[in-house]
């Protein structure tokens, strides 16, 4: 945990500051250690360029993943600073002088920072995160209101980074879990008025791994790079299971 | 550590203190066993709860009830009102406050022997 103060933003192109960054470091069939990287950065550096930086320059052996760099794609969500953010869109200004990065709990580590997505996408794809609809479709589109479009745009925004499923103490406990990540997508369609497959997903989620798992914890909302209100997502669809069906404006 | 916010050590408080209070509820059932050995064993096991030390517990006791009922009727409201969850944090704050006003207020009467310099049964 890091308690320096933040490097000012003023003259911040101007001016570089020392950085200590201390990277978790482990490797399939070794035990993790912590390797510390000196370097110079601007306050206004993303952390991801500081890591670019230490991989380019210092150590080639560096891993973690990026892809977009521009927080859309969700390739480098990490735990900086003992907090799950995407390395993207996290900045030097706001971590300080002293920053630790760590794969993120709850997966299982590849390399470095680098962690297996791939339990992560499977529990996405057990909530059917598509849209079931088997009344033939209209001349034209499937018509919605405003107000129902509204009822499920918190989950659209949805970039499947697994930063909340991987800040969960429910997930750390029993990675088998579904987790937030995966709710929030079938919330996406269980609230959907066009969908007609939320009593199928709501049986899936209300199984021993599903929904009540939650214990309201609120890390998962607290770690959105989205800003997805996660755990009132999660909240949403356990009030449809107890009361059998969605709460879906009619108009 | 991971560094989660208020949501996250409500929960943790919450566990802590559930577990607390089914620990005395474990020595509740003890003591209360003792009444069918007569008046006089009862009351001896009994005495033992005016003691400073296990006054003590019982202030830790008074805590973890106090505060794992109000925690427990925030999750209600998250879980139950729509817009509960939005208010988490607020309610995370306000569980703290009641805590407190109770616990200083339950306190006293339980310290206020020891303070009186008689700790025993008898003092009332």
């Amino acid at each position: 945990m890091t308690t320096t103060s933040a490097p000012k933003v003023q003259n911040a192109r101007a001016n570089t500051v020392q950085l200590t960054v201390r990277v978790k470091r482990g490797a399939p069939g070794a035990a993790s250690h912590w390797q510390e990287y000196k370097i110079e950065a601007s306050p206004l550096d993303r952390f991801v360029d500081v890591l670019n930086n230490i991989k380019w320059t210092q150590d080639g052996t560096l891993t973690f993943r990026r892809s977009c760099l521009h927080g859309v794609c969700g390739s480098d969500s990490m735990r900086i600073n003992g907090r799950n953010q995407l390395a993207c869109k996290t900045l030097v200004a706001d971590l300080g002088y002293k920053i630790s990065a760590e794969p993120m709990l709850g997966y299982p580590v590849i390399r470095d920072l680098v962690v297996d997505m791939d339990p992560f996408f499977g529990k996405y794809e057990k909530v059917k995160p598509f849209l079931i609809n088997n009344t033939p479709a209209p001349a034209t589109e499937r018509l919605q209101s405003a107000d129902q479009r509204k009822r499920f745009d918190a989950g659209t925004k949805c970039i499947l980074c697994g930063a909340c499923t991987g800040s969960c103490p429910s997930v750390w406990a029993n990675p088998e879990w579904v987790g937030p990540a995966a709710i929030v997508n079938a919330h996406r369609f269980i609230f959907d008025s066009r969908d007609e497959g939320a009593a199928e997903r709501l049986q899936i989620l209300s199984d021993r791994t599903g929904v009540w798992r939650c214990r309201t914890i609120f890390n998962c909302a607290d770690v959105c790079p989205r800003e997805i209100p996660v755990t009132d997502l999660i909240e949403d669809v356990k009030r449809a299971i107890i009361y059998g069906e969605p709460d879906i404006p009619n108009t | 550590m991971y560094r989660g916010q208020s949501g996250m050590w409500s929960w943790l408080l919450h566990r802590v203190t559930g577990v607390a209070v089914l620990l005395f509820l474990l020595v509740h059932i003890v003591d209360i066993t003792m009444l069918g050995f007569g008046p006089t064993i009862y009351n001896n096991a009994l005495s033992v709860f005016a003691t400073p030390l296990v006054r003590f517990f019982s202030l830790a006791l008074i805590a973890s009830v106090l505060y794992h009922s109000f925690n427990g009727l925030r999750i209600l409201i998250i879980d139950f009102w729509p817009a509960g969850a939005q208010y988490q944090r607020l309610f995370a704050v306000l569980t703290i406050l009641l805590t407190l006003a109770g616990f200083i207020s339950m306190g006293y009467f339980v310290l206020l022997p020891v303070f009186q310099g008689c700790p025993g049964v008898t003092c009332g």
